[in-house]
C-alpha cells in the first residue's frame, strides 16, 4: 500500500475507534488513538501474518500488553479480514466475541489476553523463549504504555528477555506521557523509561510514534542476541484535538456532538 | 426520600469524613484515584494521599510498612487488581502479622460490565475469606458503605471493603445498625430465608415481593460483613424457615453461599440452594444484562426458593 494510502487508512482507523466507543458508550480513546501507527507497522508493513489463517503455526505474535487499547486493534483485525467489520459495532456488548479487553478465545488474530497491565509483555516474552526452544523463526511484538511500565512484572520480563538473549523479542513503548491520574510524572514518575529498558540489556531505538516509516525502520534494525526497545513518542488522543494531551480522555466515551466533532475533525466518513 | 448514589462515590466521602476525625488515616491508590473515589481525599488532604502508579504489589507491601509505623492505610484499586495481583502480598506482609491495613476495592463483581471478564472479580471473597483474621465487608448502599469505613478503622486489624461500581438506591437507614459479623434481618418471614449480600440486597427484596404474591414468606437477610460470619443468625433462620437460598454478586465457590454452606453443614437440616455465578466467568455486557445472563435476577432467587419448597 502507497504511503498516502496508509496516511488514509490511518484516519480511517481513528473514526472506527472513536465510531466503536461512541456506540456502546464506554472504553478508552485515549490510548487506542495514541497507538494506531504503532500497530499499522505492524499489521501492514512488518509482521508475518495471515488473516485468513490467523492460528498459523509461524506466524508472527503481536501482543497489545495495553489492553485497554484494544479498540486500535479490533479496528485493524477487522481492516485486515480477520472478522467481518460490521462486528466492530458490537464491541463490549453482551455475546460479542470483541470483549472490553482482548481475549484469545473469542476473537481471531487475538494472540494473548491483556487488559491486567504488566501481564502481556511477559506473555510475549514467554512466546520469544518458546520459539527459541521450538528453532522456529517467528518474532514476538509487545505493545506497552508508560504507565504499565511502573507494574514490577514489566522489569521481571525485561530481566528475563535479556537474560535469554531473546533478539526475536520486540517491545514497543507507547510513550505518551498520560495515564489514569494524570501525567506518569506526577502519578509515579518512572524517569527515562529507554535507559532503564537499556540497562536492562535492550537495544533501543527512539522513534517518532506516529511516522509509520520510522516505526517501520525501527522494527526492521537488525538487531543480535539481545532483545529490542521501541520507544514510540505519542501524543495520547492522536488527531481528535480537544482529546490530545488530556488524560479526561483515558476512559471515556464520546458524546454525540464530540463524537461528530470528532470524525468532521479526521475528514473521513464512517460506513457500516 | 432516600439519596442513589455509587458506593465508590460513598466510599470517597467517607474516607474525607474519616481523614478528618482521624491525622492516622492515610490514603493509597494505584493510578485509579479516579475510579475509586479515593480523588476525594487526595484533594482533601495531600498530605495523605500517596499515589503508588500502577503498582498493587507494591502498594499493599508499603500499606504494610505504613501499618507496622502506626499508621492507618486504606489502599484502593480495583477489587481484582488488588486481592488479585496483590494476593500473596496481602497474606504474607498484612494478614499473616495482623497488619492494620483496610482495603476498599471498587469495581467489584460483574457489575463493572463492558471491561469484561479481566476485570470483573467474582472470586476475590474466596480469596480474602480463606485468609485468618481477615474481616470482609460487602455494603449494599451508600449508607452501609460509609458504616463500613467508619468501622473498618474501629477494628485492629486487616479489612477488605468491596465496593462495587453503580449508582444504587439507599435501602437501609442511618439508624440502621452496622455492627461487624452480625447480618440484619431486612424483612421478616419465616417460610424461606434469603441470605444476600451488596447489589443482591435489592434484588432479593424483590425476590421476596414476588414470592409473596405467591403466599411465600420470605426473610431477607443482608450479609454486609462475610467475615466473620454470623453463625447464630444463620442457624436460627435456617431452624425457623427450614430453607436458605443465598445470594451474591460473586462466584457461589468461596463466596457467602460456601460461608453459609459451611455452617449448615452437619448442624442443620434446612435445604440450601446458592444464586451467584456458577463457576464461570464473565465477560463484557451492560451490568443488568449480565445479571439476567448470570441468574443474577429476582426471579431466579424466587424460582430457586418455590424448588426448595416443593
Ligand atoms: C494491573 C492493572 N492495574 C490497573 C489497571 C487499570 N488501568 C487501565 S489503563 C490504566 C492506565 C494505563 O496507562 P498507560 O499504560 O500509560 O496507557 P495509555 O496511556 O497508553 O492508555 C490503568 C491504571 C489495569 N488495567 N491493570
Ligand atoms: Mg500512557
Amino acid at each position: 500500500m502507497s504511503e498516502e494510502n496508509l496516511e488514509q487508512k490511518a484516519k480511517q482507523i481513528r473514526a472506527d475507534i472513536l465510531k466503536m466507543l461512541y456506540t456502546c458508550q464506554s472504553g478508552h480513546p485515549g490510548g487506542s488513538l495514541s497507538c494506531v501507527e504503532m500497530l499499522m507497522a505492524l499489521y501492514y508493513k512488518v509482521a508475518n501474518i495471515d488473516p485468513s489463517n490467523p492460528k498459523m503455526e509461524n506466524r508472527d505474535r503481536i501482543v497489545l500488553s495495553k489492553g485497554h487499547a484494544c479498540p486500535a486493534l479490533y479496528a485493524i483485525l477487522a481492516d485486515k479480514g480477520y472478522f467481518p467489520r460490521e462486528d466492530l459495532w458490537t464491541l463490549r456488548q453482551l455475546n460479542s466475541h470483541l470483549q472490553g479487553h482482548p481475549d484469545m478465545m473469542k476473537t481471531p488474530g487475538v494472540d494473548a489476553n491483556t487488559g491486567s497491565l504488566g501481564q502481556g509483555v511477559s506473555i510475549a516474552m514467554g512466546m520469544a523463549i518458546a520459539a527459541k526452544y521450538k528453532k522456529a523463526d517467528y518474532k514476538v511484538y509487545a505493545i506497552i504504555g508508560d504507565g504499565e511500565v511502573q507494574e514490577g512484572l514489566v522489569w521481571e520480563s525485561a530481566m528475563a528477555a535479556a537474560h535469554y538473549k531473546l533478539d526475536n523479542f520486540v517491545v514497543m513503548l507507547d510513550h505518551n506521557g498520560l495515564q489514569i491520574d494524570g501525567s506518569n510524572e506526577l502519578v509515579m514518575s518512572i524517569g527515562n523509561i529507554m535507559a532503564k529498558f537499556q540497562a536492562f540489556g535492550f537495544e533501543c531505538i527512539q522513534v517518532d510514534g506516529h511516522d509509520l516509516d520510522a516505526i517501520v525502520k525501527a522494527l526492521q534494525a537488525p538487531v543480535s542476541g539481545k532483545p529490542k526497545f521501541i520507544c514510540c513518542e505519542t501524543v495520547k488522543g492522536k488527531g481528535v484535538s480537544f482529546m490530545e494531551n488530556n488524560f479526561g480522555w483515558h476512559g471515556k466515551a464520546p458524546s454525540e456532538d464530540q463524537y461528530n466533532a470528532a470524525i468532521k475533525e479526521l475528514g473521513v466518513a464512517v460506513n457500516g | 426520600m432516600a439519596e442513589s448514589k455509587s458506593l465508590r462515590v460513598a466510599y470517597g466521602e467517607a474516607l474525607v469524613e474519616l481523614g478528618e476525625k482521624n491525622k492516622n488515616v492515610v490514603v493509597m491508590d494505584a493510578d485509579l484515584a479516579h475510579a475509586t473515589m479515593t480523588n476525594s481525599f487526595a484533594a482533601a488532604y495531600p498530605d495523605r494521599f500517596f499515589n503508588f502508579g500502577i503498582a498493587e504489589a507494591n502498594m499493599m507491601c508499603a500499606a504494610a510498612g505504613f501499618a507496622h509505623s502506626g499508621l492507618i492505610p486504606f489502599a484502593s484499586t480495583f477489587a481484582l487488581f488488588g486481592t488479585g495481583r496483590a494476593y500473596e502480598q496481602i497474606r504474607n506482609s498484612i494478614s499473616y502479622v495482623n497488619a492494620n491495613v483496610k482495603f476498599g476495592l471498587s469495581h467489584s463483581g460483574l457489575s463493572v460490565g463492558e471491561d469484561g471478564g479481566s476485570h470483573q472479580s467474582i472470586e476475590d471473597i474466596a480469596l480474602m475469606r480463606g485468609l485468618p483474621g481477615m474481616t470482609i465487608f460487602v455494603p449494599c448502599d451508600p449508607l452501609e458503605t460509609k458504616k463500613a469505613v467508619f468501622a473498618a478503622a474501629e477494628i485492629n486489624g486487616p479489612v477488605y471493603i468491596r465496593v462495587a461500581r453503580p449508582v444504587v438506591d439507599t435501602i437501609t437507614t442511618p439508624n440502621t445498625p452496622f455492627v461487624p459479623g452480625k447480618a440484619n434481618v431486612m424483612r421478616d418471614g419465616s417460610d424461606v430465608c434469603i441470605m444476600a449480600t451488596g447489589l443482591m440486597l435489592p434484588v432479593a427484596l424483590n425476590a421476596a415481593r414476588l414470592l409473596e404474591e405467591d403466599g411465600i414468606h420470605a426473610a431477607v437477610v443482608n450479609f454486609h460483613t462475610i467475615k466473620p460470619i454470623d453463625s447464630d443468625c444463620i442457624l436460627a433462620m435456617a431452624d425457623r424457615c427450614g430453607a436458605v437460598v443465598t445470594a451474591e454478586e460473586h462466584s457461589v465457590i468461596g463466596g457467602l453461599g460456601s460461608a453459609v454452606a459451611e455452617v449448615l453443614a452437619g448442624h442443620s437440616s434446612a435445604k440450601f440452594a446458592r444464586v451467584g455465578i456458577q463457576d464461570k466467568f464473565g465477560k463484557s455486557g451492560k451490568p443488568a444484562d449480565l445479571f439476567a445472563a448470570y441468574g443474577l435476577t429476582a426471579e431466579n432467587i424466587a424460582a430457586q426458593c418455590k424448588s426448595l419448597k416443593q
